[in-house]
């Protein structure tokens, strides 16, 4: 699914660059604890999170990360998005929460990534 | 001081051998690790993978040696007084130094037990503490020894192999 879509689905803002609506996201992952989205991720996925501290964006320096969900009205701040944006990696916020965001996606067929 | 060895069976011989050998890397780089410091910790280990990289380690190695380097790089941020990191980078593998200034480890073995966690809230909060940190640097490194006692500093090192 192309990252615009999505965006249309959760009812979401894309707080990057407007280019990374054309991503295709192939699978996702849902978390607020960075050890299990260490050892949980074995290809390159979309992050749904309520996380909205540095260490979200520093983990897509160790793992692929095809983009970051902020669930349930987070938004990082100005400085998180700098950095988002240095990386060129595309961040969303929603209003939905985790369980409602990965139900949304998931019905609409994105996968799970492999884990 | 109380010590723990994690050895991959089919990688013993070539740590064996590494350990005679003593070769001079070919590349030495040390790290300073604030206590607390949430906003720059991490910085080293996505250098060393970046280093890494541009040497033509294969990205699966590159994971490996990402998430062990960074689990451990939190440690230091997240539990210790602050510490120092030190990567040797040898033509078949890289060894990463963890070495922290205190407080230590109570008991290594509760530590490495998933789900154990000393973890204030303040770390907690930031997505940590959920007691994976040890277990995760053992699965994903080759070699992993850790050095502690209660009161004195923490010594974790690990080696990967590109091979």
């Amino acid at each position: 699914m192309k990252l615009r879509e999505l965006v249309e689905l959760l009812e979401g803002e894309l707080l990057t660059e407007t280019d990374h609506l054309d991503r295709e996201i192939t699978c996702a992952f849902g978390s607020d604890l960075i050890s299990d989205i260490l050892m949980c991720t074995k290809e390159a996925t979309l992050l749904l999170t309520g996380l909205t501290n540095p260490q979200v964006i520093r983990l897509s320096d160790m793992i692929d990360l095809l983009g970051i969900v902020f669930v349930r009205g987070k938004k990082p701040s100005e400085d998180l998005i700098e950095m988002a944006i240095e990386r060129d990696l595309p961040l969303i916020t929603t209003k939905f929460t985790l369980y409602k965001s990965a139900g949304i996606l998931y019905n609409t067929g994105l996968r799970s990534c492999k884990i | 001081m109380a010590e723990y060895w994690n050895i991959v069976e089919s990688i013993q011989a070539r740590h064996d051998s590494f350990l005679q050998e003593k070769p001079e890397p070919e590349m030495s780089i040390s790290y300073e690790v604030g206590h607390k410091d949430f906003i720059n910790s991490g910085k080293a280990s996505s250098e060393i993978k970046l280093m890494l990289k541009r040497l033509g380690v294969n990205p699966e190695i590159l994971r490996r040696v990402a998430i062990a380097s960074y689990e451990a790089e939190i440690n230091i941020t997240a539990h210790s007084l602050g510490g120092k990191i030190i990567c040797n980078i040898y033509l078949n593998c890289v060894h990463i130094v963890f070495n922290d200034s205190g407080p230590g480890i109570k008991s290594i073995e509760k530590a490495l037990e998933p789900g154990w966690s000393t973890a204030d809230d303040l770390v907690r909060e930031m997505g940590f503490g959920a007691g994976l940190g040890l277990p995760n640097i053992k699965k994903n490194s080759d070699v992993m020894h850790i050095d502690s006692e209660e009161g004195k500093n923490t010594l974790l090192e690990i080696i990967i192999f590109f091979d």
